[in-house]
């Protein structure tokens, strides 16, 4: 075959993995009272109490804080961390993206500085990278940093940066200030900051969203000042950092683990002897999730022996993204109900959540035709 | 990697003999009804058909999950020989102590709905009943089946199709696909055994959709590779039309669909004799469901892009599809496999969903 296939080797996970899930669900039954469905509650005692159990920053070096553990270990804490809908907000960005983008382009201080009080659970991050003019097309941010003594002065709005109104550290993409002149790269002059969200000049706004929860913001930068120590890899270099960030972000589970608990309840629903119909429903769904959740075990697998995912995690996403819009698209037909968001029923309040939230899935962390540009790169066609 | 070093050689060879010796003249030619003698006789001479039996009974003792990536290897070529057939037949036969065939064989019942009864008679049995569509059966030189008999499940093994009355028939694949009618024939009785070592009609029944599923992984695989090239090959409006957007976008669910079917496909044969009956049969109607979903996609898209000349007799595309189209129904379609699933998950309830997803 001449065509590049995207590989997902099936691959057995290691016996310290499968202790570690009897650890996790042991200390989810501890905490049941903070699990719920698909909320993404930001609870620093939460996060303090992982961050005390050793499962943040899992693989990371012991010397910064982690733990080095394997890629199955950290898979397991995720992936049952997601189903119990536990509130991980407080650190998930900063172990998913901002603490390993770090870990790869971040200076000796900055990793002892940051590392540890993520892996701790004391830091959150969020991810400065979209704004008004600059979705899918980062490459054509406005925001704009320019030397100056001891840093930079940073100039620029980001638009839909989720839970930057209770994180410490953002890290900002934008470019350095130009002569004015049109830069012929698109990327040139990107850069990476890490930036204190409380720092001068730093106005974050709620932006409320359809669900009418304060959940992403607009961060407004005014003269913003960062030392020369908060540059994150180098001037011109933010592109390539960039990618490596998306990567990670879309590496994870979460794509397809967030309804969870809504398929638990169409089967309780469904009752245990089901029609035909009803049962070939559910098995389509649950043959989906089977599938993506061995997929993405493989790519963990792929973390493991250090291969960069890069297309099969926009191939999983892609495919999970579908799969949790169709939930609530079974869900309705199968068992039909008036959606309210605080409805006493929990099923009513699960279709409204899941249907007010399905459009976002293929919208966050690069779109659906975005990924299906990658996966397009990947064949070889672009 | 759980991909071992003996599988990939065993998987490089086998391309490279498909590649040499099935090519679209004898994919071509099977369909007019004439077996590619040739083509079994390369692929039994590496042993791989009979691989999975002992040493004892003339195989190697070999991992069913390198003979199912067999399978998916010979699918990508659409080998028009029954494959599948006869390492099953050759499983149901020797677990129970009776004699294989170095040749083609077939193996059912196939369809749920058949019936097939052993009664005894003197010293030997009688058979009755109706195994339909099996595949392959006119040209098998020997047929295993599966019957009921007066204790219990027991297997059949005999040269041909033992004086049944054979009913020829085909998939839109031009594979065959044939019924016999047993009429109380008569089987000595070194023909017959009940069944044993794992060996069950549910058993085979389970392990028939996952070739399927496994085969139609390969076939998706074919198809995806066809729609690429051919997308980076076809110029309109001057340039390939693999640089549309429109099309690039369709390529890359292509893709994603294929992963996903041989992710699903995997998932059943990593659980094959490795875990309980019961959760291999959840894996495997997993794996059915999933494939027969992606080839349905799969197929579209496929013939979308390649435009009118997929859909021609001449271009090798069809010999994917028709393929694909066959097999999704064959051993239980998706929707049956996935009412399966959704009967197992709620009879075990919500609470055990996944723990069922996640332990072994
Ligand atoms: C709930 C939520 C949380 C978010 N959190 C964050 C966050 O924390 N930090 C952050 O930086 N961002 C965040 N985002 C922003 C998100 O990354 C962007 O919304 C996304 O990248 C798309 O950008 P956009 O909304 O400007 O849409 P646009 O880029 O304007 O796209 C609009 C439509 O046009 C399509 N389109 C655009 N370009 C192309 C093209 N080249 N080819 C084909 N189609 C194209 C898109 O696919 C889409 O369908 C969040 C978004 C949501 C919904």
């Amino acid at each position: 075959m001449v065509t590049p296939t995207f590989r997902f080797d099936p691959v057995e996970m290691p016996p310290e993995a499968l202790e570690t899930r009897k650890e996790v669900r042991a200390f989810i039954k501890e905490h049941e009272h903070l699990m719920g469905f698909s909320r993404g509650e930001f609870n620093r005692d939460f996060s303090r109490a992982m961050g005390k159990k050793g499962w943040i920053g899992m693989t990371w070096p012991k010397q910064y804080g982690g733990h080095e553990r394997t890629s199955f270990e950290r898979y397991v804490v995720i992936e049952e961390m997601l189903v119990a809908g536990a509130p991980l907000s407080a650190h998930y960005t900063g172990d998913r993206q901002s603490g390993p983008n770090m870990l790869r382009f971040g200076t000796e201080e900055q990793k002892n500085y940051f590392l540890p009080r993520i892996a701790a659970g004391e830091m959150a991050f969020c991810i400065g990278m979209s704004e008004p003019n600059s979705g899918s097309d980062l490459a054509g941010t406005r925001t704009r940093a320019q030397k100056v003594d001891g840093g930079y002065k940073i100039n620029g709005t980001k638009l839909w940066t989720s839970n930057a109104h209770r994180a410490d550290y953002a890290i900002l993409f934008c470019k350095m200030a130009g002569d004015g002149k049109e830069e012929p790269d698109r990327h040139a002059g990107a850069t990476q900051f890490l930036l204190d969200l409380k720092s001068p000049g730093i106005d974050i706004r709620p932006v409320i969203n359809l669900l009418g929860e304060h959940h992403f913001n607009e961060i407004f930068l005014t003269d913003v000042f960062v030392p020369d120590n908060r540059l994150l890899g180098a001037e011109g270099n933010g592109w390539n950092q960039l990618t490596s960030e998306l990567s990670f972000e879309r590496s994870a589970p979460d794509r397809f683990l967030v309804l969870f608990q809504m398929l638990q309840q169409m089967i309780r629903m469904a009752g245990p002897e089901p029609d035909k119909a009803t049962a070939a429903a559910l098995g389509k769904l649950i043959s989906q999730l089977a599938t993506l959740r061995s997929m993405s075990v493989s790519i963990a697998g792929m973390l493991q022996e250090g291969i960069n995912p890069n297309n099969e995690s926009a191939v999983v996403k892609d495919l999970g993204t579908r799969y949790e819009q169709d939930i609530p698209v079974v869900a309705r037909q199968l068992f039909p109900a008036e959606p309210e968001l605080e409805a006493i029923d929990l099923y009513s309040s699960m279709i409204a959540r899941s249907t007010m939230n399905a459009p976002r899935f293929s919208i966050q962390g690069g779109t659906r035709e975005i990924l299906r540009g990658i996966i397009a790169r990947g064949l070889g066609l672009r | 990697m759980a991909i071992r070093d003996e599988t990939r050689m065993l998987l490089e060879s086998m391309g490279r003999l498909f590649e040499d010796h099935c090519t679209k003249q004898v994919a071509d030619a099977a369909e007019t009804g004439v077996f590619a003698q040739g083509l079994w006789d390369a692929v039994a001479e590496t042993g791989v058909p009979l691989a999975a039996l002992p040493e004892s009974a003339g195989g190697a003792d070999a991992e069913w999950s390198d003979l199912y990536a067999a399978l998916r290897v010979a699918a990508r070529f659409s080998a028009p020989i029954p494959l599948a057939e006869t390492m099953l037949a050759g499983w149901a036969a020797s677990s129970s102590g009776l004699e294989t065939s170095d040749g083609p064989m077939t193996v059912g019942p196939v369809r749920l709905s058949d019936a097939l009864t052993l009664r005894r008679d003197g010293n030997g049995w009688r058979l009755s009943g109706t195994a339909s569509r099996l595949p392959y059966a006119s040209f098998a030189t020997r047929t295993v089946l599966i019957a009921d008999g007066p204790d219990g499940e027991m297997v059949a093994a005999f040269d041909g199709t033992g004086g049944s009355d054979l009913a020829k028939g085909k998939n839109i694949a031009n594979e065959s696909r044939d019924t016999l009618q047993f009429n109380d024939v008569r089987l000595s009785s070194d023909q017959v055994a009940p069944v044993a070592g794992g060996v069950s009609r549910a058993a085979l029944y389970r392990r028939g959709a996952l070739a399927r599923a496994t085969m139609m992984s390969g076939a998706l695989e074919k198809a995806m590779d066809l729609a690429v090239t051919y997308a980076q090959e076809r110029v309109q409006f001057g340039r390939p039309i693999s640089k549309f957007q429109a099309v690039q976008q369709n390529l890359a669910v292509l893709a994603g669909q294929t992963a996903a079917a041989v992710a699903a496909a995997n998932l059943g044969i990593e659980a094959l004799e490795k875990t309980s009956p019961e959760r291999e049969e959840f894996l495997i109607a997993v794996a059915k469901t999933r494939v027969g979903e992606a080839a349905t996609l799969a197929c579209e898209i496929a013939h979308q892009v390649h435009g009118a000349i997929g859909f021609t007799k001449e271009y090798s595309l069809q010999l994917s599809t028709r393929r694909l189209w066959s097999w999704r129904e064959e051993f239980g379609a998706d929707p049956e496999w996935a009412a399966r699933v959704g009967a197992y998950a709620c009879r075990r309830g919500a609470d055990n969903l996944w723990p069922m997803l996640t332990d072994g």
